[in-house]
């Protein structure tokens, strides 16, 4: 009898994987080691240096393009957590009529290509005149992510025990209460997996932006598609890399308070 | 009478945001785009109202038919080449000793988090004629002149398989997971070979996982414009970076909004035919 509860790697899976994985962190390290490179030519690493990173702050182009990202970043995530949630929500609490036609229409922003998403969007603002500004961006990003944070704040109130919210309100508890005390709490896991979703979404995003941005709201991504033609230059890396690096730690951390809250269910 | 008062203002006060929204951002733009592709553009780059179907039968020119056999190809090739690479690759994290496969996951989603326009930049860094590769190969003397890698038709794909893979791989991995292995250890004690274990059990149990994967991967493949635009030369033209011309160079939104009607036509058909053998609940 051969009974093998321990899985180990095998040898030819680990290098295999190791494969994967070096493909997938390659652009990445490159952007990295060249954003501490002394030569200005992206070729060879000459010398370590950290001149790139105060360029990078004196290019004010630059900069707003960076400060743009997080801007609209930040806005689209609250936004749609808020009202993702709230809409996760009034689906599980009532029943109402077109509520299946509501839940499948969340599935067309996910299902259509980002393109044809941008350029609708970008046809109905400039008929009604508006102009692309940072407010269009954060419009935009919230549509593709809000149904994100829909889905997943739903399929978390899905295994929820309605008879706890029943009992907080026996006890005396009002519908604001119950909410903030009782129905918040247990949700919250999925609420911040949906944030996450929404989060990485937007700092993600080339298409859409590509259309809903003005040339006040050029977002990093954008900046970097319009420079890489004509070559880019070193301080470019070195934002890069803060952005990376910026990001990481932000999931990171919010991957541990979701860890550290579904311990406590 | 009072209790379902209640409950109609609850409803309202909750999934309304989301329907107005949805509504005002997603489907009147779409309207518009349906409306304007019936439209005639006008010397100015702007748009008359007159009537025509003229955009509809452009599509049918031989430039246009080849602009959509060719992307329709390369997203063909990436979704293949990502469920090939892929495959085992999930497998391998699914089946990874426990202690580490929450770092493997990890490291498979930190690639995910970062942008995807930095991450073809540093392709594009890499395979350029005077890059990283070419001075690697020369400096350890397989080649003598650079290679011409970077602007070609194989670097969109490098491209395009690079930027979808962890679509493609998560789905995968989801559904691996899911296997029951007392089924996989009936197949052996049965007799079965690990050829036949993996074409008659393993296969078909991850096929919603193989499905999932293929259409995250094939349907935004179709919109990447920006990847064909750093990393492709400008002999063969896709779908994508067509639509984005007639919207910024050309200015000739009325074909532009035909070109995006086809696309949603096709992402239609690709999702009639996923929902009848998996569900949408899948894919998210």
């Amino acid at each position: 009898m051969k009974k093998r509860k321990v899985r180990e790697f095998k040898p030819g899976s680990v290098f295999y994987a190791c494969l994967v994985y070096l493909f997938l962190y390659l652009p990445i390290f490159v952007v990295i080691v060249f954003s501490f490179n002394t030569s200005e030519m992206n070729i060879t690493f000459q010398g370590f240096t950290v001149e790139w990173y105060g360029r990078m702050l004196e290019n004010r182009q630059l900069m707003q393009s960076f400060f743009n990202t997080v801007i609209v970043a930040f806005w689209s995530t609250i936004i749609s957590v808020v009202i993702g949630t709230l809409c996760a929500l009034g689906l599980y609490k009532f029943e109402f009529k077109l509520k299946n036609l509501i839940s499948s229409s969340l599935y067309i922003p996910i299902v259509i290509p980002e393109l044809v998403f941008a350029i609708a969007l970008l046809i109905f603002f400039s008929s009604i005149h508006v102009n692309m500004n940072m407010v269009t961006l954060i419009i935009a990003h919230v549509t593709f992510s809000m149904p994100f944070v829909v889905i997943t704040v739903r399929a978390r109130l899905a295994g929820f025990d309605k008879s706890i919210e029943e009992a907080a309100r026996d006890l005396g508890a009002n519908e604001l209460h119950t909410f903030f005390r009782v129905t918040l709490p247990m949700i919250s896991p999925g609420v911040i997996s949906g944030g996450m979703l929404a989060l990485t979404m937007s700092l993600d995003d080339v298409v859409v932006s590509f259309f809903t941005a003005g040339p006040e709201s050029q977002t990093l991504p954008l900046k970097i598609l319009g420079m890489v033609r004509k070559g880019v230059s070193p301080d470019v890396n070195a934002l890069s890399t803060l952005m990376i690096l910026g990001t990481i730690v932000i999931l990171l951390t919010a991957t541990l308070i979701q860890g550290k809250l579904e311990k406590k269910m | 009478m009072i209790k379902s008062f209640k409950k109609r203002i609850g409803a309202l006060v909750t999934v309304g945001p989301t329907v107005l929204w949805l509504g005002f951002f997603l489907m009147i733009p779409l309207i518009y785009v349906i409306g304007i592709s019936f439209l005639t553009k006008n010397a100015y780059g702007g748009v008359d109202f007159i009537f025509t179907l003229d955009n509809y039968k452009a599509l049918f020119s031989n430039e246009y038919v080849k602009v959509f056999a060719d992307s329709l190809w390369l997203s063909l090739e990436t979704t293949v080449i990502c469920l090939i690479v892929g495959y085992p690759f999930a497998y391998i994290i699914a089946n990874a000793p426990k202690k580490w496969k929450p770092a493997l996951v990890m490291l498979l989603m930190l690639p995910f988090w970062t942008n995807s326009l930095i991450r073809t930049y540093g392709w594009n860094t890499l395979l350029r004629t005077e890059g990283v590769i070419n001075h690697f190969l020369q400096w350890i003397g397989i080649i003598d002149k650079p290679l011409n890698m970077l602007y070609t038709d194989g670097a969109v794909l490098l491209g395009m398989v690079y930027a979808l893979l962890p679509f493609t791989v998560l789905p995968l991995h989801t559904s691996i997971e899911k296997l029951d292995h007392s089924l996989l250890e009936a197949a052996s004690d049965l007799g079965a070979s690990k050829v036949h274990t993996f074409t008659r059990v393993i296969l078909p149990l991850t096929m919603p996982g193989i499905f999932a994967g293929s259409i995250q991967t094939f349907i935004p493949s179709l919109g990447f414009f920006f990847i064909s635009d750093m990393m492709g030369g400008a002999k063969t033209m896709y779908i994508g970076n067509l639509i984005k011309n007639q919207f910024l160079s050309a200015r000739n939104w009325p074909l532009g909004a035909v070109l995006s009607i086809v696309l949603i036509i096709i992402t239609l058909i690709i999702m009639k035919l996923y929902t009848r053998v998996g569900s949408l609940e899948d894919m998210a």
